[in-house]
């Protein structure tokens, strides 16, 4: 009797196992919380370390699914190879971020035990994007994950800077909230529908009205927002200032990936039979991205700021990839260039983070300013080293990681016929290698000015992880292309 | 024309003026006030359609809650309105401009709106009311959205907590387990006293 019951309530409980990472996530944050709550003294660390366990426990959930594609609560949540790559990816750059902060918000007095609760929430939310199927539920996870997102920007609320940051960041954010369920309301009015696979049919059937591409471009543009793409890019180098700097780094890694999981699937799942109408906006957003991180990261002196400018830059890199994934041109190739892409670009980012937390100059204080690396090749030479060989691959160095991330979704332009796109970005990509050889330079051959504090164990073994992946990527390159093209395949 | 198509225009009219005075008075608390107006207004409109449902939330929710922060908010900020105001005649031109464009635009797209079939699902079988209709399925069909919107909820909570939540140092608080777990050595000491000495 007992075990008919047991058996009963957990076939049904197992109906809802595609969405298990989610809900351990989730589960954990609400542990955690309670942990930290009713924890008489301050849990903040222990807290922060058991949350990066509770985010590696779920990247192994997430690799113990079954590898086809299945939809719950009418298609609402879907979670397909895609969905998983992009997750992990997502999942690391999460880790990635509280491992970098677990020095930095200690000094800074600031480790909360609300700290590792937020992030692991704004995870969940990200995970659920990612897996969004539907105008409602893309939009609510969106919610989910912006809403923590405000919130870690002020986490220092005693700075003036780091209130600032998130004060622009909600109110621009919320604004381009607006535009996407503007938009996301006109094409439920003009297909009826709000499950992507459904709106498909619609415009299939009855081709793209106008009414409904003024819907898409709304959309996109509140996607670009998140994604930080020009022309909606104006807040992020504030905000990359503004927030706390491990922050910063999960604004760079982790945020990056869950927005342009949704730009992926909102495009190639929802609107594949309007291919021109978005695919001409992709490519304007790509080269205004790719021009800006290129110019306006040259003027920069402060070194977050040139981080914000050059995470601009990239995201236009991939979306060239985007704009290459048509049915005729790369299709499957070029979803699978942005992937191997963005893995790419999270560890580079991580490891540049890693590289300017190691930058302490007293007990508490950071530096921040290009000009006080001065020189630093001389007494920290490893740090120097893996600086540099960062900064080289970010600008696309053979044979560093990012040489290969650029190849991939240039090939893809050029496999598209959209050679003049493939060329704009060479050029600009050498523009770009400028501010970053610049910072090498600084390093290596200026006069010695600032000495630099110890650096501390957590932020080593960041830097040490992504820099080893940045550095010997080429020796084998094949797992990650390998995964990359069977996730792009959900779509094509 | 029925009851019901004058008390369409009865609020219609007094929604659009209302709405129109919320930008043009030049009192913020006015503005505030007039925007409560407009909300009653909407919530009859919802009433003539039949949706007593949202008719009640939009008076729940925006009356009750968001009308009256934005009365507070407007109230505690010294904001000097009259300084914000100053380059209107300067930006007009240009926001006119953008109005215009953007108007011409919406034209050209609600020129041509149809709604889907598919959009109006009309609630089949017997007569339901719709908060009860919408009772039905926030619990079934739309189970996930309704969680998603409660841990959105919840995190709204938490950063609210986080970011303004002080412990102060110089404020006294009973702390009952130190009172009852106080014991008598704890608190007094038994002194002899030599006469003609004192205490030292």
């Amino acid at each position: 009797m007992l075990s008919d019951a047991f058996t009963k309530a957990s076939t049904m409980f197992s109906t809802y196992a595609p969405i298990y990472p989610e809900l351990f996530v989730v589960l954990a944050a609400f542990v955690l919380l309670m942990w930290g709550v009713y924890n008489r003294y301050p849990a903040g660390l222990s807290i922060s370390i058991v949350a990066v366990g509770v985010l590696v426990g779920a990247m192994f959930l997430i690799a113990r699914q079954p590898s086809v594609a299945q939809e719950l609560f009418n298609g609402a949540f879907v979670d397909d190879g895609f969905a998983r790559f992009m997750k992990i990816l997502t999942l690391a750059g999460a880790a990635l971020a509280i491992l970098l902060s677990l020095d930095y918000m200690r000094r800074e007095r600031i480790l909360h035990f609300e700290y590792p609760v937020l992030i692991l929430l704004a995870t969940a939310g990200m995970m659920l994007t990612i897996s969004a199927n539907d105008l409602i539920s893309l939009y609510l996870a969106l919610e989910l994950q912006s809403l923590a997102l405000y919130v870690l920007a002020a986490f220092h609320r005693d700075q003036l800077r780091s209130t600032e940051a998130g004060l622009k960041y909600f109110i621009l954010g919320i604004l381009s909230s607006g535009l996407l369920l503007y938009g996301a309301s006109l094409v439920y009015g003009y297909t009826g529908a709000t499950n992507f696979a459904r709106i498909a049919e619609v415009v299939q059937v009855s081709g793209a009205s106008v009414g409904l591409v003024f819907g898409l471009v709304f959309i996109l543009a509140g996607l670009a927002f998140k994604l930080a793409a020009v022309p909606f890019h104006m807040w992020t180098p504030d905000v990359y200032e503004g927030a706390p700097t491990p922050v910063t780094a999960f604004f760079a890694t982790a945020a990056k990936m869950s927005a342009m999981a949704m730009l992926i699937r909102v495009v190639l799942t929802a609107f594949p039979d309007a291919t021109q109408q978005w695919q001409q906006i992709i490519i304007a957003i790509s080269v205004g991205s790719m021009a800006l991180g290129a110019f306006a990261a040259i003027g920069q002196t402060n070194i977050k700021r040139l981080l914000g400018y050059s995470s601009i830059g990239h995201v236009g890199y991939a979306l060239v990839g985007l704009a290459a994934a048509v049915p005729g041109g790369a299709a499957a190739d070029g979803v699978s260039a942005v992937l191997i892409y963005l893995a790419i670009y999270l560890a580079m980012t991580a490891g540049a983070f890693a590289c300017v937390l190691a930058m302490r100059n007293g007990r508490t204080t950071y530096s921040e300013s290009i000009s006080d690396l001065a020189g630093v090749s001389k007494e920290q030479p490893l740090f120097a080293f893996l600086f540099a060989m960062l900064l080289f691959s970010l600008a696309g160095i053979p044979p560093l990681a990012g040489f290969f991330a650029k190849l991939y979704v240039f090939s893809a332009a050029v496999q598209s016929q959209l050679y003049w796109l493939a060329i704009v970005g060479v050029v600009l990509s050498v523009i770009s290698a400028y501010y970053y050889l610049r910072i090498v330079k600084v390093m290596y051959f200026d006069e010695k000015g600032e000495t630099f504090q110890p650096i501390a164990p957590s932020v080593k073994i960041t830097l040490g992880i992504t820099a080893a992946f940045t550095l010997l990527f080429f020796l084998y390159p094949s797992p990650l292309k390998l995964a990359a093209d069977a996730a792009s395949r959900t779509f094509f | 024309m029925t009851i019901a198509g004058y008390f369409f225009y009865l609020f219609s009219i007094v929604l659009i003026s209302s709405g129109a005075m919320v930008i043009s008075a030049r009192n913020p608390v006015h503005s505030v006030l007039f925007l409560i107006l407009a909300f009653l207004n909407a919530a009859g409109l919802f009433v003539l359609l039949g949706a007593e449902f949202l008719a009640m939330i939009l008076i729940i929710v925006y009356v009750g809650a968001v009308a009256v922060l934005f009365l507070f908010v407007v109230m505690m900020l010294d904001i000097d309105f009259d300084q914000l105001r100053k380059g209107m005649s300067r930006y007009l031109p240009v926001g006119i401009l953008v109005g215009l464009v953007l108007l011409a635009e919406l034209i050209l797209v609600v020129g041509g709106f149809s709604v889907a079939p598919g959009a109006f699902r009309p609630v089949t079988g017997e007569q339901v009311t719709n908060t009860e209709a919408i009772g039905r399925v926030l619990y079934t069909d739309y189970l996930y959205f309704f969680q998603l919107s409660g841990l959105v909820l919840l995190v709204a909570m938490i950063g609210a907590i986080v970011l303004t939540l002080r412990h102060r140092s110089d404020s006294k608080r009973q702390n009952i387990a130190r009172q009852v777990g106080r014991k008598r050595e704890d608190a007094i000491e038994v002194v002899k006293v030599e006469t003609g000495k004192g205490i030292s």
